[in-house]
């Protein structure tokens, strides 16, 4: 049963699998553990950045692709709902449409992008994303009229997911929302967990290995990594779509910006690439470093938290989870 | 499955491929038939391992046709050709390095279950479900006696292993026609044994084209059915092993040859 749901992907380590437990336990009951909104919050968006970190796993760790555009589809699904919520009012029809919209988007440029550059070199590939992402960032802040520009847009979510939602005592809107991202975020990230150990995973790291002895043994690598692309973007559009429903506000600064596509690669490098879990570990640590490491060492947080990431990325090249798994 | 012809299996016409204005191969017009071995010779530089990437598609070639069972395949993409039957072991040891031996076999064994792309295109089921391919792949690791290693990472295996793994996966693809670019080369003088009687037992299943670049000419002699030499891009001879590595032509581009190395 177990086996099943992890895929057969234990996590062959005492450490490790006490990390993720109390990650699941943590998060799983946060509502409770740590009541206060600021905590919830929190919580919110590690589920978010999860799903986010691990989606962009598949394409670095596993696939070998280096992209900058990961933050474009993430903004692409928190501006679908936002933008849906904005103009067709606060319904889940809209929600709904948002998603869909924001899905179509995103595999439709990830194809595109995919098929127009992924059998470039590496680094060429890499500029490109970086070139789109920067397009994408651009057009957010500049088309005022649809996405509210540099401000972003605030709407009100649907009813059962407001805070003055109350269908009776101790329960709330907000805590529904909670569960929603958490129960979306879980199951996305064993979604990816399966993918990346079903037959197609195995062909992905197959090319990530050696894309010329992969095509000489009968394998379209472009095919392959051109397909990734998709499911990477469509999982970080849906990771983006949990944020903007989360958040009822949706700007350029917390879906779009370049810190964000940073944090992300932070997230997965810490943590360790090509493993599924170290995403997960990587993106707990970073969002609680980036949340309470001000209040633990005052106002020089963000010189401690680089020199933090030095140090592990030094001392622990595989990560974590590499660093974990080796004994 | 596929067709097979008693004609000749794989054809190439007038195959030339040019670097700049040197033309690296040049012309070269040969059959291979099913149930023969041929040994494809000659020094350095003449253009062997060329040929083969123009075969299996690693390079497109300037002019010239490839042909395998009577069709044209000259645009053919390499997985195509490889899904098609043509199965390809590379000079320098080419693996997928942090994989473990066993998951190297099982990758091309993927290739060649189920239709089309096989079970490759499959999300969401489990890879260690599939027991039928991973059985198989064990099949074809210990037909090179690498059972033992079947969980060790490819890139930890010493060289005469990792040639062995490389065999392995070729055999995995199930092809119709063996290419082995200098297969023993680098190993140590008691494992080559092993990869020659790996070759003898597919030339002795008589249905199967073989193509065999090596430079060991006791190998050669004693495998071949027929040998076809290249110097400086062109078929400069053909024909039964005796015959040709006793001719004139061959004595004067081995020697021509090697002042060049």
């Amino acid at each position: 049963m177990l086996r099943s749901i992890l895929s057969d992907d234990m996590p062959r380590s005492r450490w490790l699998a006490i990390a993720l437990l109390a990650i699941l336990v943590g998060l799983a009951f946060a509502p409770f553990l740590f009541p206060g909104a600021k905590s919830l919050n929190v919580a919110a968006r590690i589920c978010v950045f999860i799903v986010l970190a691990a989606s962009f796993d598949l394409l670095l760790g596993y696939t070998g692709i280096v992209s900058f555009a990961h933050t474009m589809f993430f903004g692409i699904g928190a501006y679908g709902v936002a933008i849906a919520l904005t103009r067709l009012g606060p319904g889940w029809a809209a929600v709904g449409i948002g998603i869909v919209a924001g899905l179509a988007l995103a595999i439709a440029l990830a194809v595109l992008i995919g098929l127009f550059s992924l059998r470039l070199r590496t680094i060429f590939f890499a500029m490109i994303t970086l070139a789109v992402a920067s397009a994408v960032l651009i057009l957010a802040s500049q088309l005022s009229a649809i996405t509210g520009g540099e401000d972003g847009l605030n709407y009100r979510l649907p009813m059962a997911l407001r805070p003055s939602f109350r269908p009776f005592d101790g329960f709330t809107g907000r805590l529904l929302d909670y569960y929603l991202v958490f129960f979306v975020s879980l199951a996305l990230v064993l979604a990816l967990l399966r993918i990346v150990n079903s037959p197609f995973g195995s062909v992905l790291m197959a090319i990530r290995e050696n894309p010329f002895r992969a095509e000489a043994i009968g394998y379209r690598t472009v095919i392959y990594r051109t397909l990734a692309s998709c499911i990477a973007a469509a999982t970080a559009t849906l990771a983006g779509a949990l944020l903007a429903l989360w958040s009822s506000q949706t700007s350029p600064d917390t879906t779009l910006s370049f810190d964000i596509m940073v944090d992300i690669l932070l997230m997965v490098v810490i943590g360790g690439m090509g493993t599924m879990y170290g995403p997960v570990i990587g993106a707990v640590l970073l969002v609680l470093a980036q949340n309470y490491l001000q209040a633990l060492v005052g106002d020089r947080w963000l010189l401690w938290l680089g020199v933090a990431f030095i140090l592990c990325v030094y001392f622990f090249p595989t990560g974590i989870v590499g660093r974990l798994r080796r004994r | 499955m596929r067709g097979r012809r008693t004609t000749d299996m794989l054809e190439t016409q007038s195959l030339t491929i040019r670097f700049g204005g040197h033309a690296a191969v040049d012309g070269v017009t040969c059959a291979f038939q099913p149930g023969t071995l041929t040994s494809i010779v000659g020094p350095n530089g003449a253009g062997k391992t060329t040929y083969f990437n123009l075969i299996s598609g690693q390079l497109p070639a300037t002019s010239g046709k490839v042909r395998l069972n009577g069709e044209d395949i000259t645009g053919w993409p390499a997985p195509r050709r490889t899904r098609a039957g043509l199965g390809r072991a590379f000079q320098l040891t080419n693996l997928f390095p942090n994989l473990s031996a066993l998951e190297n076999v099982r990758l091309a064994v993927q290739v060649r279950s189920g239709h089309g792309m096989g079970r490759a295109l499959d999300l969401f089921s489990r890879t260690t479900t599939h027991r039928e391919l991973i059985d198989k792949a064990r099949e074809h690791l210990a037909a090179v006696s690498l059972s033992d290693r079947a969980d060790a990472i490819a890139a930890t295996l010493p060289h005469g292993d990792q040639r062995k793994l490389e065999v392995a996966i070729l055999l995995a693809l199930e092809p119709d026609i063996f290419m082995f670019d200098e297969p023993t080369a680098g190993m140590s003088i008691d494992e080559v044994p092993t990869i020659l009687d790996i070759i003898a037992a597919i030339k002795a299943r008589s249905d199967k084209t073989i193509l065999l670049v090596e430079h060991k000419m006791d190998v050669v002699r004693s495998l071949s059915d027929r040998i076809v030499v290249l110097h400086q891009g062109r078929l400069v001879a053909d024909g039964k092993p005796a015959a040709v590595i006793n001719s004139d032509i061959v004595r004067e581009a081995y020697l021509g040859g090697a002042a060049d190395v």
